[in-house]
């Protein structure tokens, strides 16, 4: 029992040096050599500046901007989460409701149209950056009358979030999806 | 048809590789010659002198235990302390203060008995040293220590009338060193090349398009999270878990990381078949638990498609992520659950009621549908140890299963490890649902109410890890509840399965005759199958016929709460 008590704390230390000091450390050293950005958290810079990251999205409630999704956590990230809200919530029904109804008045769109999933319901790490193509484009409307775009604007603006769409990757995996934060910024360059 | 597609993928590598990882690990933990040994073989020996282990002494089922327990106390001493002081410690670069008392003690027991249930979110709580030092450590050993179980007992089952069943420090040492460590490295490199994180700098203050502060929380999160899903473990680095975007950035690394929570509990199924040097038994298990699966898998699916009256939505996106999509968010669900491993890609507590039924079920059967890495498979032996005790009674023959008699003392302990974990599900959920401190935390009403209560101890009883994260545990009462629940859900059942592999190992192997039950053929598949179902299904019927099924009846009527 005392020579297994005594390898015991032994064995714990030398575990803990492997798995939780040179592990680790390894995998930065490599992780920075071999993807730099990535494991710096894929951050994009804009007037020297860091305008967020790539992969996490970002509040936009602003006219000249398409919207992400709802978030549970108004996109602040410390920390991240969701609503919690289960099936037969009340309270999630009523959002959803209040959802709908600000979503064909702000974008100008009849009372009738399908609304896509996404821009009803709130995501799981209240990060998503993602909406679909179709939630885009229900919300080109709104967007050029924002930024008082011309017709052959708008029409530049309907390509970008054609090119912006990401399909399956490598043809396999995910769902159609595009990037809100990359659109808006791909926007801004837009003249 | 996108969504089927990935479906048989992710089948088709799972059946594909699962053998062929099996047969690497019987070989490493057979101590044979295989690929990594004259790479890493020097590293295994310096443990081994460092720590004062003689390799070749073997251990009877008393020690061996004395060995789980001790080095599991000590991995909670030291996550406990580290919890509590980590304010005095370095790599603390958000300067967060120390944890309290109850939330350290409800982690530490939460990562050492492998749950990793979480009543906290990493990126408000816990500094870079905690998460790396402390919990990327106990995902390492507490899976590795599962391993070493499941191998006592499998040692036990097939040697014949000796008191040994391996050294439990070797057990560890190679599974870290030639199976968690290797693949957790290149999980680790294929993450980040996906965009998970990786740094020690600190937490970046970006300035969005419309002017406003956001910080971007870092660390070092893809080491940890390869081994966290590889140890079947769960806990996230980030509170949301792998469904934040720097946990699990694409579609692929979803497929990568799903397929890493399983391969290695269903690898070892095959690494059994080596033992017993028998490929069908062990493919009676393997489909057994794939016909599990497989059932789980289509009830949720169904159900989440299924059109909700109440939010007048089918397949909600409520709490799901627009490139994971709903498939890969159930698919997820069920994986986490039927192994024990609890991290997630979507919240479980908005998925429709009978989604959440089956995941609740897959816990409540005992974690035993792959689940958690060794642990899995020792759970699965108990059920085959009472599928063949209850055909026995039937027969009227003395049980055996690969030519041991499974006596009176094997079934009490078997008794004991099918009881422990479920007395922890009733009794603490009810304790929970009768007074103030258990119903305050609450954040839905009606049956979906009982339903978070439910899952919540369900996950803890079976070390798995998943929440119906709306509940606020993060108080005394749950952390201490919730911890001790965990404790008696792993070595409930670890100490029950190390007693049975010591009496089994002393016995003699029969000769297989005419008159042997057969273990192997589809016969005695569905007879497993029946048995858990009617154990797991008649002890747990009430209270889920109270939660989800209620909810899924008012919910098709409109009804809210």
């Amino acid at each position: 029992m005392k020579t297994q008590t005594i390898i015991a704390i032994k064995f714990l230390m030398i575990m803990t040096i492997m798995t939780g000091i040179i592990y680790p450390f390894l995998m930065t050293g490599l992780a920075q050599l071999i993807f730099p950005a990535r494991a710096n958290g894929s951050l994009v810079m804009k007037d020297g500046r860091i305008a967020g990251s790539e992969l996490v999205g970002q509040k936009f409630d602003s006219n000249i901007y398409f919207w992400p999704r709802p978030s549970a956590i108004d996109y602040n990230p410390i920390p991240s989460g969701a609503s919690n809200l289960g099936p037969t919530s009340d309270k999630l029904k009523k959002q959803v409701k209040e959802r709908r109804r600000l979503f064909v008045i702000n974008n100008l769109i009849t009372d009738t149209t399908a609304i896509p999933k996404e821009m009803l319901f709130a995501s799981a790490s209240g990060l998503d950056p993602h909406i679909s193509p179709e939630s885009a484009l229900l919300q080109l409307n709104r967007v050029a009358g924002g930024r008082n775009l011309d017709e052959v604007q708008i029409q530049k603006v309907k390509q970008l979030i054609k090119n912006k769409t990401q399909g399956p990757q490598y043809f396999l995996f995910g769902e159609p999806r595009i990037n809100v934060f990359d659109l808006n910024l791909a926007l801004d360059s837009i003249r | 048809m996108n969504e089927a597609i990935q479906l048989i993928i992710f089948m088709l590598s799972l059946v594909a590789l699962a053998p062929l990882l099996g047969r690497y690990m019987a070989r490493v933990f057979m101590g044979e010659n295989h690929l990594l040994k004259p790479v890493f073989g020097w590293l295994e020996k310096l443990v081994y002198r460092i720590s004062g282990i003689n390799s070749e002494e073997e251990m009877n089922w008393k020690t061996y235990t004395a060995g789980v327990l001790l080095f599991s106390l000590f991995g909670f001493i030291l996550l406990f302390l580290l919890q509590i002081l980590q304010a005095y410690l370095p790599l603390n670069g958000e300067k967060l203060p120390n944890v309290s008392w109850h939330l350290a003690f409800n982690t530490a027991m939460s990562f050492t008995t492998n749950t990793n249930w979480q009543s906290y979110s990493g990126e408000n709580t816990l500094s870079y040293l905690v998460q790396m030092l402390g919990l990327t450590v106990q995902n390492f050993v507490s899976a590795a220590t599962g391993i070493a179980v499941f191998l006592a007992l499998i040692r036990g089952l097939t040697r014949k009338t000796t008191e040994f069943l391996g050294n439990f420090w070797v057990d560890i040492t190679r599974s870290v060193i030639y199976v968690l460590m290797p693949l957790a490295v290149i999980l680790t490199l294929a993450l980040v090349g996906q965009g998970v994180v990786q740094t020690f700098s600190h937490y970046e203050k970006a300035v969005t398009l419309q002017g406003a502060e956001q910080v971007i929380p870092l660390g070092p999160a893809a080491s940890q999270i390869a081994i966290k899903q590889l140890g079947t473990n769960g806990g996230g680095f980030f509170g949301a878990n792998s469904a934040h975007p720097f946990e699990n950035p694409t579609p692929f690394s979803n497929f990568l990381e799903l397929l890493a929570i399983i391969i290695i509990p269903a690898g070892l199924v095959f690494t059994f078949g080596h033992y017993m040097k028998s490929g069908s038994q062990a493919r009676a298990i393997f489909l057994t638990m794939i016909f599990l699966f497989a059932a789980g898998l289509a009830i949720s699916l169904w159900s989440e498609y299924s059109h909700n009256n109440v939010l007048n939505v089918s397949g909600s996106m409520e709490g799901k992520e627009t490139r994971l999509g709903v498939m890969n968010s159930v698919l997820w669900s069920v994986t986490t659950t039927a192994t024990s491993s609890g991290s997630v890609n979507a919240m479980h507590d908005s998925l429709s009621p009978l989604s959440g039924l089956v995941n609740m079920v897959n816990m409540m059967l005992g974690e035993i549908i792959f689940g958690g890495v060794g642990s899995g498979l020792y759970g699965i032996i108990i059920f085959i140890f009472l599928t063949v005790f209850i055909a026995g009674l039937m027969v009227g023959r003395t049980p055996e299963y690969l030519g041991k008699k499974i006596e009176a003392y094997e079934i009490k302990m078997t008794i004991v490890a099918i009881l422990a974990p479920s007395v922890v599900i009733k009794l603490f959920s009810a304790v929970a649902c009768s007074v103030g401190p258990g119903l305050s935390s609450l954040s839905n009403s009606g049956p979906h109410g009982l339903s978070e209560i439910l899952y919540a101890f369900s996950s803890a009883a079976g070390n798995n890890g998943s929440a119906f994260a709306g509940l606020n545990t993060n108080t005394v009462f749950y952390n201490l509840m919730m911890g001790s629940g965990m404790l008696i859900g792993r070595f409930g059942i670890i100490i029950p399965v190390l007693a049975i592999a010591g009496s089994m190992a002393r016995k003699k192997i029969a000769l297989v005759t005419s008159g042997t039950f057969r273990t192997d053929n589809w016969l005695f598949v569905s007879l497993l199958i029946i048995i858990i179902l009617i154990v797991g299904g008649l002890t747990f019927f009430p209270p889920l016929a109270l939660g989800p099924v209620v909810e899924h009846f008012l919910m098709n009527s409109g009804v809210t709460f």
